[in-house]
């Protein structure tokens, strides 16, 4: 069966510059795909030319086999989109805005009062559905926009930036909400919070500059980080010297980094190509009897692989610099 | 045709959702009023009609549609409500019509609540009421055609106070551009003409046609040859302005 998203060579130029330069994935249904990168760096360009508000200056976005550029009417039934900033009619209430979006997506009588219910209660309105828009706070008119892109329940899905401006709480919500539509659905997300991505999405995609600079799992992103099966370890006294040297001599072991979390007294042991080395380090504390508070192997930090992909590396030092020597 | 009545409705209920449409209609029966019987001088022409209330509709339209029209489409790039509105399943054809015929239709109710100086001539004296019918829409169809310039202007830019300014302009040049003060300085360097082509889309010479008892079929159609060509543009500008 087609991908039902499928993205082509999408380019976009505003004048002389080039916002989107030849981005091409495509999105099976059960996938929920995440755009990472920094502000400006096209997501919410590709989004938008996803979505058919943007016509793109090259390429082409198929939403279940409809060519968004040929035929936009059949290819925005299947869509459902929420705009950057959430974007709603200030002055009405989210009922009379869901029951505007309902009819265009074709809905009346019962079937229509069910399907903005089933909205409402999905993202949990009920309280505010009768004041008008301009009223509610951010976390609010953030869920009135994912009402009306589920409204229809439809087969594509994208979110620019679905979670922005939720607290801790409603943040999970959401994605639980995301989590739980996944399956027969092809969804895409785009976040600044590396944390989400981890959460919901089965499949990362960093974008920068207007071009696709990663496209994997999660955790092979992940797998990228130079912390990578590093091994966490915190002593329960002072660490005996000879410890750290012990290790870091070990072949597999490139180096060790005091943690940089404030206030932490415990070491990073860094691993050479993401070998796993706890054996090794459990194997050198137990021979020189060393007090361990705390030992784990870490998946490694998002964040980091996230800034080593899309900072351009500085001339003056290289982009990875070798851990210096062991510290006590 | 669903899609565009869906959207009438929504922008219609938007007029009352605010104090827009009231203060609209309060200032627009007050400026009619005040017009036809300071200005116009209802009571000393000592006539029963209405011609001293028509005669300054296209004066008081030249200020108070682009009141209207601004908003229809710069609010929405403005509030960025347009990638939401364009992102669903209508045209931007449907978006352009819906918008306008409910804008329309406000102008309409504006206008039938003018009906008490209507009954004013009808107690003071025998009018002719086929003038007055025959006005009330040549001036509904007049109003049509400052809403579609005024609309499609508001498409041109995010500022609602540039839409107003602008769109005040552009109808100033129809009602005027049969008058001297257009006519005058073309004259000088375009052929004869022209010029006159350029005199024959004077709002005001339309207008005045139709006020004085005759709706003549030129004069509908150049109004509803304005409208659609207005809202045409329209559809054009919002296509390329709307993601600026």
């Amino acid at each position: 069966m087609a991908p039902l998203i499928e993205i082509d060579g999408l380019v976009k130029r505003f004048g002389p510059i080039e916002a989107v330069r030849g981005i091409s994935f495509t999105v099976e249904r059960g996938e929920v795909l995440g755009f990472l990168g920094p502000n400006g760096a096209g997501k919410s360009t590709t989004m938008k030319m996803i979505a058919g508000f943007l016509a793109p200056t090259a390429g082409r976005a198929v939403l279940c086999g409809a060519d968004v550029s040929v035929e936009p009417l059949k290819a925005k039934r299947v869509l459902g989109y929420l705009p950057e900033g959430a974007p709603a009619y200030p002055d009405m209430t989210p009922a009379a805005f869901l029951t505007f979006v309902g009819r265009i997506r074709g809905f009346s009588g019962s079937e229509l009062a069910r399907r903005v219910g089933l909205a409402v209660e999905r993202v949990d309105l009920a309280s505010v559905l009768h004041q008008p828009i301009e009223t509610l706070s951010k976390g609010y008119k953030r869920r009135v926009g994912l009402a009306q892109a589920l409204l229809h329940d439809p087969e594509v899905l994208i979110l620019d930036e679905p979670t922005d401006g939720l607290d801790p709480n409603q943040k999970h919500q959401v994605r639980t909400l995301i989590q739980g539509m996944a399956a027969d659905k092809a969804i895409i997300i785009s976040t600044h919070i590396l944390e989400e991505v981890d959460a919901v999405c089965t499949r990362a995609m960093v974008i920068a500059r207007g071009t696709v600079l990663a496209d994997g799992t999660p955790a092979e992103l992940v797998a990228r980080s130079r912390y990578h099966n590093a091994v966490y370890m915190r002593a329960a006294g002072p660490m005996p010297r000879g410890v750290l040297d012990y290790i870091a001599g070990h072949p597999h072991v490139a180096g060790i980094e005091p943690s940089d979390r404030a206030g932490d007294t415990g070491v990073l042991v860094l691993s050479i190509d993401g070998r796993m080395i706890d054996d090794v380090v459990r194997s050198v504390v137990a021979s020189e009897g060393a007090q361990i508070a705390e030992l784990r192997v870490e998946r490694g930090r998002l964040d980091g692989v996230f800034r080593d992909i899309t900072m351009p590396p500085a001339p003056s030092r290289p982009a990875d610099p070798v851990p210096s020597a062991a510290i006590a | 045709m669903r899609a565009i009545a869906i959207i009438f409705r929504r922008e219609l209920a938007s007029y009352f959702a605010t104090p827009l449409a009231y203060v609209f209609i309060v200032i627009f029966l007050v400026m009619a009023g005040a017009l036809t019987f300071f200005v116009g001088n209802f009571f000393d022409r000592g006539q029963a009609d209405l011609q001293s209330f028509f005669t300054f509709h296209p004066w008081l339209y030249l200020f108070l549609i682009p009141a209207l029209s601004m908003r229809l489409w710069a609010e929405e790039r403005k509030t960025g409500t347009i990638e939401l509105f364009l992102t669903l399943p209508v045209t931007t054809a449907q978006a352009v019509i819906g918008k306008f015929l409910a804008a329309w239709a406000f102008t309409g109710i504006a206008l039938a609540l003018t009906f008490p100086l209507w009954l004013t001539v009808l107690f003071l004296g025998s009018p002719d009421n086929g003038v007055i019918v025959a006005s009330y829409l040549g001036s509904f169809l007049m109003a049509g055609a400052f809403l579609a310039v005024g609309a499609a202007v508001s498409a041109l830019t995010k500022n609602q106070v540039i839409a107003f300014v602008l769109a005040a302009a552009v109808s100033f040049l129809f009602i005027a551009s049969g008058t001297p003060i257009v006519l005058a300085p073309l004259q000088a360097w375009l052929p004869a003409g022209i010029v006159s082509m350029i005199g024959s889309y004077s709002f005001l010479s339309h207008f005045l046609g139709i006020t004085r008892g005759v709706l003549e079929l030129p004069d509908v159609i150049f109004f509803a040859s304005i409208i659609g060509v207005f809202l045409f543009a329209n559809t054009l500008l919002v296509e390329w302005k709307k993601a600026d």
